[in-house]
């Protein structure tokens, strides 16, 4: 049976590990090369990097680091931040990353979905979706690290993201970010009515507990968080963890594969 | 020595450097000189079957293939598109393929698959081989793999079948012709399964 996918979203700046809260305050967590071999170690379903300056700066990549991440890593891994054309998506393919993640790219160009899709696989082309609720309870896309709001219906668009051709959808809820007290389950079951598409949902995951509730809820689908995997404990020690083949048996069994979802 | 046929599709650098990790010495060829002296084969292949033959025949290697795996039977092992291209053709695109498998490749019946999230088969699936083979040793209890794949292959010989994945349908997701291999997921990221199985195809 096909399993939920559990997967470590690390956060890049200045070429060193960070993570946020509500998209602000980066604390540092570590080197990120060091934090792939500890995660190589406890087997992960999938490893996803992104850069959170590249759109802001408008940085041109680290290629040499990213080859570094994607030698070391051996699990698919997904690259994402500040990737505008197809020769940056190509080239950072090249250097032995599975998935290119779009963000800011595609709310000004959508199209740049099937392009880079029709030459390297749509199944590997992953749309990042960083969202806020409003307050008339709607979701709306933002840009440049939860900055620029956007005026765009999530939903709206992920219906146009699926018809462009996109492989995968992550949404990244910006007002539950960092602060590990669960998922918007609400908007997660929202996305999942608007598309067929492989959904990862990333923002809120405090517990493991908080993982087995979008697995019971949702069944197969890329369970996705930062703050979990980096920090240990009250005082967010860092220390990178990982559940353990028990702890993910558990959680697959979660699944109800008769109940259509 | 491991030959990688490098023709402008697929992720090259993951296989290298599982090889590397082996210690088993690793070349990369992109005209059909560098593959003279090759006595193993990985066809890799990503992305759109129709993109991925287009681009092996551009590439000026195939005829030297054909040579390689048909006529002095070098083993060789295909990946995801590379295994697809094996087949006699594939429902996406109108290319014909390889033919070195007797097989057609068709895309996942989408009313069979119980859940909300369909296409692609995306994430770490069971593989259940069905007949004991070396490249299967070591991986015949609890081998997960990665899958990442719309379309799969359908093996014309029943015979041909090495081991199969369930999603929606159950489907065959390694197939073997002599010294012909296919596999559909991703050994080259699927952790110590995955370097199991590429070490067990170098010693074949």
């Amino acid at each position: 049976m096909l399993r939920p996918r559990i997967i470590p979203c690390l956060l890049l700046q200045d070429n060193g590990l960070v993570k946020t809260v509500n998209f602000k305050n980066p604390k540092y967590v570590g080197d990120p090369i060091n934090a792939v071999r500890i995660f190589n170690e406890k087997e992960v379903d999938e490893l996803a990097i992104f850069d959170i300056d590249a759109t802001v700066l408008n940085n041109e990549h680290n290629y040499s680091l990213i080859e570094r991440i994607s030698n070391q890593s051996r699990m698919p891994l997904c690259y994402g931040g500040g990737i505008k054309t197809l020769e940056q998506a190509k080239r950072i393919f090249s250097l032995g990353v599975e998935k290119i993640a779009l963000s800011s790219s595609v709310v000004d160009n959508p199209n740049l979905i099937t392009q880079i899709g029709n030459q390297v696989g749509t199944q590997s082309v992953i749309v990042v979706l960083d969202v806020k609720k409003n307050i008339f309870g709607g979701y709306e896309v933002f840009t440049h690290n939860g900055k620029k709001a956007t005026g765009i219906d999530l939903f709206k668009f992920i219906k146009n993201v699926q018809k462009l051709g996109a492989g995968e959808i992550v949404i990244n809820s910006i007002d539950k970010d960092g602060l590990m007290k669960g998922y918007d389950l609400g908007l997660i079951e929202k996305v999942r009515k608007t598309t067929t598409l492989p959904v990862t949902v990333l923002g809120g995951a405090g517990s493991i507990d908080h993982i087995a509730e979008v697995i019971e809820e949702n069944g197969i689908i890329g369970a996705s968080a930062g703050s979990l995997f980096v920090f240990k404990g009250l005082y967010k020690a860092v220390l990178i963890n990982y559940p353990n083949s028990h702890q993910k048996n558990i959680l697959n069994k979660k699944v109800n594969y008769e109940n259509k979802k | 020595m491991i030959t990688i046929v490098d023709y402008g599709v697929g992720n090259i650098k993951s296989f290298v450097n599982v090889y590397n990790r082996l210690n088993i010495p690793v070349k990369i060829a992109k005209n059909s000189s560098d593959l003279e002296d090759a006595h193993r084969l990985i066809l890799p292949g990503v992305g759109h079957f129709e993109n991925a033959m287009s681009e092996l025949i551009k590439s000026g290697m195939r005829e030297k293939l054909d040579e390689l795996v048909l006529v002095k039977k070098i083993p060789v092992i295909g990946i995801c598109v590379g295994m697809q291209m094996m087949g006699n053709y594939s429902e996406e695109g109108t290319s014909e393929g390889l033919k070195w498998i007797d097989a057609s490749v068709k895309k996942l019946d989408e009313t069979k698959i119980n859940q909300i999230t369909r296409l692609p088969h995306m994430g770490w699936n069971d593989v259940y081989s069905t007949k004991p083979h070396i490249l299967f040793e070591g991986l015949e209890k609890e081998a997960l793999f990665y899958f990442l794949h719309s379309y799969y292959f359908e093996c014309n010989n029943k015979s041909n079948i090495l081991a199969q994945t369930e999603y929606g349908d159950s489907f065959t997701c390694a197939a073997f012709n002599e010294n012909i291999y296919g596999i559909q997921f991703h050994p080259e990221k699927s952790h110590k399964y995955g370097e199991i199985l590429l070490n067990n195809f170098s010693k074949i």
